[in-house]
């Protein structure tokens, strides 16, 4: 499954991954599971669920983050209020309209009250798909909120196993977690090397890429990842005068594709984001030794990114990866962008700008919804924020 | 949680109130002296939650339990919490939010002014039970940035499979022994005595059994109580400062036998306007009401004879009536269990079967939902446990939209016209079902 898939420019990796973006039907999970008898696919929405136990039951991980600009929802408007976020109903379409009937279960991590009553809407609406609200704890003790976690991953193995028909081993789990480990560097390598060359690797492309990761298999994607790095540094591409941005907020709900190329051509690069956090939730790599879950839970509580749906203990820490990560990426400034009516990004973009106030960097932010269509007031506010950053940076 | 404006500078005189209402008056009203007192009496003050909340365990510390949510309602009641939203909007909070958030941030820019008229206090903790609400984290975040006190998380596990388990449980009590009770040991410098908090909760199952007694005459015909407008003064005490105190123990034994009197005169509830005319309607309503509008909002229903006889609001601070109980013989896991089962922590098919289980064993004409735009805990999938109540029980059910304390989102005109399709429909309904018989 990890073999090389031989498209050597970055134009073919990209267009590859674009046909995987704009393919609303799950073609290519629907083949990895007509491949074999018995497969099973298992769907996930944001922010993150541990790929590796679905992985190690044998199972295709599918994540699941809407239906982006070109779905025409009819029948998932039908289920939410005008004010509520455009996510679940675009996720209902897609499935009452079929588009998931050969997924065989559904995760819904704790992330929001919207998603998290997802989970018992699907329930309702599909009661022959194995559904589960995926908890985790916002207590970071090992033996407290460790424990815990330890016993929900347990739930979510015998679970998984009981579909599959056999348990999950640890040496599968083993086996699972060192290729996610492996997946999870070359996100980061990726996201690096975008840092120093945003001009190599543009945010668009970089979205493209780490988003087929969602519908691949993660041998698949490792792949993809080691195929495209290898074509952008083997090309050289025009270096605009742009700034550099970090984009918080978008963690959930997508934004359209236009919106992110859009950001660029306003004169951001953007160096750093929370998209598809799943892809990099881990910061370290996994211990593939002793215990699985033990392991897994002990990275999540002690290496895993921050974000609006997990609490901070720490008030003096609060805002700070933010911080980070604009050094790290020698970035400018901030963008906020979040989704309308997404409690998590609204509720804590205030605290955020404080923090920033606080260390001297410049943000700007709007809202957006998955089916935006209209990008030119973003694309002015983005550039004016470009032109502002050049025109008073270091004064 | 609690209607009563617990001061007001101009008395309604026009509203009757029971005498129960007038004794909850009374409560309140001590009770926000006793909290803006603090700074003068050396009382502690604790922030947190009506759902999950610990009032028993927080008073083992001498701490005052202050209500931010309730705080809002109090506000959106005298009328303050448009102003205090578009205050927070104006200092960067997205109109998008949480309406209680809002008009809480908006009242602290304002000079957090409690409704005796006195400054609160700043909190000298924020005990975060995270429970059935995502919002509630964010906003004590907010509030933790602005007051700089320590913040206490309870995490409650969400009941996303319909039931808790052995280890939600375990993971709670853990967070209350480990780290819950320690802190506030030493915030309040006051030494944990298990003792009290068992005594606290033997008072707490007392008020708890009344309650009850008094949410259950609704099945009655006529109902003596409204169960949702009327309930929400019911559930002020018990689910914000009071419960384990003898004050709650005597406020729901004077409710209980003051409802039991109505009930054998055969009188329906009372209203703003009096004792309510003939009933005609008995309705189901899931959802918070509107605060803003709180007697214009109730009128609409008494005006046509529509009495609520279950609410799933008035569960949000506990579900008493399918039988829990605190246990003072497991203290730390009767928090735990209490906590897992307040209404907005069950999974959406529970509370399907929940309201499905109310228009049955109620008697309703069908299941009306107010869904609250501030409030997605609630808000999201309302519209499919309607249709799934509808299919289940065969009763007609109706959705209206309002919010809790933004009167931006209170539409009189709109509101009362669905309600007055609403009632044409049920008697639709009786026709065609007497036409058959």
């Amino acid at each position: 499954m990890g073999a090389p898939l031989n498209m050597a420019t970055t134009t073919e990796i990209v267009a590859h991954a674009t046909r995987l973006y704009e393919d609303l039907n799950f073609s290519s999970a629907r083949e990895w599971k007509a491949a074999a008898p018995g497969r099973k696919v298992v769907g996930y929405l944001p922010i993150y669920v541990p790929r590796e136990i679905i992985h190690a039951a044998g199972m295709l991980p599918l994540g699941i983050v809407g239906g982006g600009d070109q779905l025409e929802v009819i029948h998932g408007d039908a289920y939410y209020q005008s004010y509520i976020c455009r996510i679940p109903r675009s996720t209902i379409e897609l499935g009452v309209s079929g588009r998931l009937d050969f997924v065989d279960g559904m995760l819904f991590p704790s992330i929001c009250d919207v998603i998290r009553n997802l989970s018992g809407m699907w329930k309702v609406m599909f009661p022959q798909v194995y559904s589960r609200y995926f908890d985790v704890p916002q207590n970071y003790v090992d033996d407290i909120g460790g424990n815990y976690y330890i016993s929900e991953l347990s739930e979510l193995r015998q679970a998984l196993g009981e579909l599959r028909g056999k348990p999950i081993t640890d040496e599968e789990l083993a086996h699972s977690i060192a290729l996610y480990n492996e997946n999870r560097r070359l996100v980061r390598e990726l996201y690096a090397l975008r840092a120093q060359r945003p001009w190599q690797t543009p945010a668009a492309e970089v979205y493209l890429v780490v988003r087929a990761g969602l519908v691949l298999s993660v041998e698949q994607h490792s792949t993809l990842l080691r195929e495209y790095l290898a074509a952008v540094s083997a090309e050289e591409r025009p270096r605009r005068d742009n700034c550099r941005v970090v984009v918080t907020g978008v963690f959930c709900e997508q934004p359209p594709l236009n919106l992110i190329k859009s950001l660029e051509l306003a004169g951001c690069y953007v160096v750093d984001d929370d998209l598809l956090l799943v892809t990099r939730w881990l910061t370290i790599d996994v211990s593939t030794e002793g215990d699985p879950l033990r392991n897994l839970a002990l990275a999540f509580l002690h290496h895993s990114e921050s974000t609006a749906a997990k609490y901070e203990p720490n008030e003096k820490e609060k805002g700070q990866h933010l911080v980070r990560a604009v050094k790290r990426s020698g970035a400018e400034g901030v963008i906020f962008a979040s989704p309308s009516f997404c409690d998590p990004a609204l509720l804590d973009r205030p605290i955020l700008q404080h923090v920033l106030t606080a260390a001297g960097i410049p943000y700007i932010a709007f809202k957006y919804a998955e089916n935006s269509g209209q990008m030119q007031p973003i694309r002015e506010q983005a550039g004016t924020f470009a032109d502002s950053i050049k025109l008073w940076s270091g004064q | 949680m609690n209607p009563t404006p617990a001061t007001s500078k101009s008395p309604a005189k026009d509203v009757e109130k029971d005498a129960s209402m007038r004794k909850q008056k009374e409560m309140m009203a001590a009770h926000y002296d006793r909290l803006t007192s603090a700074p003068e009496t050396g009382a502690k003050v604790c922030d947190t939650f009506v759902p999950g909340n610990l009032n028993e365990l927080i008073m083992c510390f001498d701490l005052v339990n202050n209500l931010p949510e309730v705080n809002a309602i109090q506000n959106g009641l005298r009328r303050l919490s448009g102003g205090y939203v578009l205050e927070a909007e104006k200092i960067g909070h997205s109109e998008d939010v949480c309406t209680y958030v809002k008009s809480d941030l908006g009242m602290i820019a304002k000079g957090n002014l409690a409704p005796n008229g006195k400054k609160f206090p700043d909190p000298d903790v924020l005990l975060l039970s995270y429970t059935g609400c995502f919002t509630f984290m964010k906003w004590f975040e907010l509030l933790r940035e602005r007051y700089k006190c320590e913040t206490i998380m309870l995490h409650t596990p969400y009941m996303g499979d319909g039931k808790f388990t052995r280890n939600m449980v375990e993971y709670m009590v853990k967070q209350l022994r480990d780290d819950v009770i320690p802190k506030l040991e030493r915030i309040s410098g006051v030494k944990f005595d298990i003792d009290r908090l068992r005594e606290n909760l033997k008072r707490s199952v007392t008020a708890e059994d009344d309650l009850v007694g008094v949410l259950q005459t609704a099945k009655h015909r006529p109902s003596p109580i409204d169960a949702y407008f009327g309930g929400i003064y019911y559930i002020g005490p018990i689910f914000g400062a009071f419960r384990g105190t003898d004050d709650a123990i005597e406020y729901y034994r004077f409710l209980r036998a003051e409802v039991e009197e109505r009930l054998a005169e055969g009188k329906g509830p009372v209203t703003p306007d009096g004792d309510m005319g003939k009933e005609k309607y008995r309705l189901v309503v899931e959802g918070p009401p509107n605060y803003t509008n709180f007697r214009q909002f109730w009128k609409m229903f008494y005006d046509e004879g529509a009495v609520v006889v279950a609410s799933s609001y008035t569960k949000v601070g506990g579900v008493y009536d399918f039988g829990f109980r605190h246990d003072p013989s497991k203290p730390l896991e009767t928090l735990a269990e209490y906590c897992l089962g307040v209404y907005t922590n069950r999974s959406l098919p529970m509370r399907i079967d929940m309201l499905s289980q109310y228009v049955r064993d109620y008697d309703a004409d069908g299941l009306l939902i107010n869904s609250i735009k501030s409030c997605n805990s609630f808000s999201a999938g309302q519209l499919l446990m309607m249709r799934e109540v509808e299919k289940r029980t065969g009763k007609p059910a109706a959705f209206i939209e309002s919010d809790l304390v933004d009167p931006r989102y209170f539409s009189a005109a709109n509101i009362k016209n669905r309600l007055e399709s609403y009632f044409q429909m049920i008697e639709q309904r009786r026709g065609a079902a007497r036409a058959v018989a």
